[in-house]
């Protein structure tokens, strides 16, 4: 380039104006700026001193934490009256962790759950979280190793005990009905939204009445469908069992969802995404997966999640055909006669582990669409 | 436009065989007639700038010819390959004809040079290093080599042009079709954008430039095409076309454009 080299210095950068700086600075600015905003301060100090002391001292100060003597000794077991009157009695969340968190499967046979957990563990942190130039090792490790070892861990059969899903529940439950959900749903989710785009009349068609109709019901009938119209369809005395025929309809209902935001992303793609491969000879698939769906699904980012965190909380429904899923074990303990009245405790440690567990996933989402920004505006 | 006359258009090489060619092409958007009864044979080696008011169908025209828009009556010919509802040609059509966008039409989420080595990787099962050092070349033919690994985001409007031109180049295409590459950017960048284009014209690159720059059409096409309401009104080369309009639209035109 033939530039003209005459320079023109500019004047000197001066730094920005200094705000006015110290706590007292800070709170007379943002909380005490106007009588409307003082106002405003008073009442939400007020609401928080009325909610937040009692409820730390429910959950934390006044709940009981530790057993009693005779029960420590071993001359009985614990049971509500052991817990004070004015907090939470975790003692009830200690003595049926292990159902909680298992279910019915066999107390030998456990460590088998726990080294599945492991392996999704290691096989999350590496797909999200590890290494880049792992990633493609990781994602064969979650996405094929992991869901036919963590199979037969949990199952068993070849050399291990058989544990028939009927003994599933608890946490573990939860996390198989969320993670088989989640998993599937997207890869679903994506043919379904390509498909409704298509310009293939009978690809079309079939897709939006697969995404109308699941999405037209509630999840509750979906489940309860799969549960009794699954076994119509198959050859008789085929029988397939519950966990898998509400695996069936889970994912569909969350699939259908998914179609739709990730339909939403791709409508968010500039036409000239599309042009700008066509051009250069990429064919649709090319297209698809190397310019196309790595923009979508990264503008999608907050509502696939969003999804997720919605069908986390409603893999709870499952209780409604007989599962036992952690939400319905908690439920089921407090049943107990010895526990009668340790519900709202139940209630709150199942409130607090899906609040963690929904979290961590908002969390990790905000990362990655910080990890994914390439500074390009929209 | 001073810095890029260097040398006129009669210096080119025009060869004689066709490139592309156009003859009878018709087009509607539903009850809109958009081309009329286009005929044009484009020559290998050509510089053809088309010119025209908005809504003359120059950059529907030009579109067409690697199938961004359908045509549907008529034919069309590139390299001897005929476009038609078989995917087969058109791909074959696509991978030969390079296309710059007004709007550049980069991939945001790869990095300048993935952009440029993607379509030689997975069109031409290209091997991932020869692709980069195709691209590492073409980055320093548009002379940006030292943003190969920036997204285009963080580039300006003018280097990503010249990126947009470096991609279409990687795929060694037989023509190059641009459509409005200037329309979009600042006054200050046209200038290095025209620069590569005229460059790229005296390799002897086939070319077909929709654009309103008229020092560009002075300087490297040997035929102005003027188009308006989807027909081609006239053609001639450049010092005629500019200096001995035939017809009063294009005059119209001219005086529309020259004189604001």
């Amino acid at each position: 380039m033939t530039e003209e080299t005459v320079t023109v210095a500019p004047k000197p950068d001066l730094p920005p104006p200094s705000a006015a700086t110290g706590p007292v600075a800070w709170l007379k600015e943002n909380l005490f700026s106007s009588p409307l905003n003082i106002a405003l301060t008073i009442i939400s100090l007020l609401l928080l001193y009325l909610i937040v002391p009692p409820l730390l001292n429910w959950i934390i100060v006044g709940a009981t934490w530790v057993f009693p003597t005779e029960v420590i000794i071993g001359d009985r077991s614990p049971r509500y009256a052991d817990c004070g009157p004015d907090g939470a009695c975790w003692l009830f969340v200690r003595t049926r962790i292990e159902q909680f968190i298992f279910g019915f499967y066999p107390e030998t046979e456990r460590w088998r759950v726990i080294l599945s957990f492991i392996l999704g563990a290691v096989g999350i942190y590496g797909l999200l979280g590890g290494p880049e130039r792992f990633r493609r090792q990781a994602a064969i490790g979650f996405f094929v190793v992991f869901p036919i070892l963590s199979f037969w861990l949990l199952r068993g059969g070849l050399g291990l005990l058989p544990v028939p899903t009927s003994q599933w529940g608890g946490f573990m439950l939860t996390l198989v009905i969320a993670l088989v959900g989640i998993v599937l749903s997207l890869p679903f989710g994506i043919l379904l939204a390509l498909g409704r785009r298509s310009n293939l009349p009978i690809v079309h068609l079939l897709c939006v009445i697969f995404i109308e109709f699941v999405r037209g019901v509630p999840l509750i009938t979906v489940i309860f469908m799969a549960n009794i119209m699954l076994p119509l369809f198959l050859p008789p005395g085929y029988d397939v069992n519950v966990l898998l025929r509400v695996l069936v309809g889970t994912t569909a209902f969350v699939s259908a969802y998914m179609a739709e935001v990730v339909r939403g992303g791709l409508q968010a793609i500039p036409k000239g995404q599309f042009e700008g491969a066509m051009a250069l000879g990429l064919g649709y698939w090319q297209m698809m997966r190397l310019i196309i769906l790595p923009q979508a699904l990264r503008v999608s980012i907050p509502s696939i999640v969003n999804t997720f965190i919605g069908f986390f909380k409603d893999t709870t429904l499952v209780s409604m055909v007989g599962l036992y899923d952690f939400l319905n074990m908690v439920k089921a303990g407090s049943k107990d006669a010895n526990w009668i009245g340790a519900d709202l405790t139940g209630y709150t440690f199942c409130a607090i582990v899906y609040w963690v567990c929904c979290f961590s996933m908002s969390r990790y989402s905000m990362h990655l669409e910080r990890k994914l920004h390439t500074g390009h505006k929209r | 436009m001073s810095a890029v006359q260097s040398k006129t258009a009669s210096q080119f090489e025009v060869g004689t065989d066709v490139m592309v060619e156009l003859s009878g092409v018709n087009k509607w958007y539903g009850q809109f007639h958009v081309l009329k009864d286009i005929n044009l044979t484009v020559y290998r080696g050509e510089r053809i700038v088309v010119c025209g008011p908005s809504g003359s169908g120059k950059s529907t025209m030009i579109r067409c010819i690697n199938r961004l828009e359908e045509h549907q009556r008529g034919k069309i010919v590139v390299d001897g390959v005929e476009l038609s509802h078989d995917l087969k040609n058109i791909d074959r059509v696509r991978r030969e004809v390079g296309m710059v966008f007004q709007h550049f039409n980069l991939f945001p989420h790869l990095t300048v040079l993935e952009n440029l080595t993607l379509a030689p990787i997975w069109v031409r099962k290209m091997p991932k290093k020869e692709a980069e050092e195709v691209a590492t070349h073409y980055l320093e033919r548009v002379k940006i080599p030292e943003q190969a690994h920036k997204y285009p985001g963080q580039l300006s409007g003018g280097q990503q042009q010249r990126v947009a031109i470096a991609r279409s180049l990687c795929m060694n295409p037989k023509v190059m079709l641009f459509d409005e590459p200037t329309s979009a950017l600042d006054p200050e960048m046209i200038k290095e954008v025209l620069e590569v284009m005229v460059e790229l014209a005296r390799s002897g690159m086939t070319m077909l430039c929709v654009t309103h720059e008229m020092g560009f059409a002075r300087t490297v096409a040997n035929r102005v095409i003027f188009m308006d309401f989807g027909e081609i009104i006239e053609q001639n080369t450049p010092e005629e076309f500019f200096n001995n309009p035939k017809s009063d639209r294009t005059k119209l035109f001219l005086s529309q454009i020259l004189h604001h």
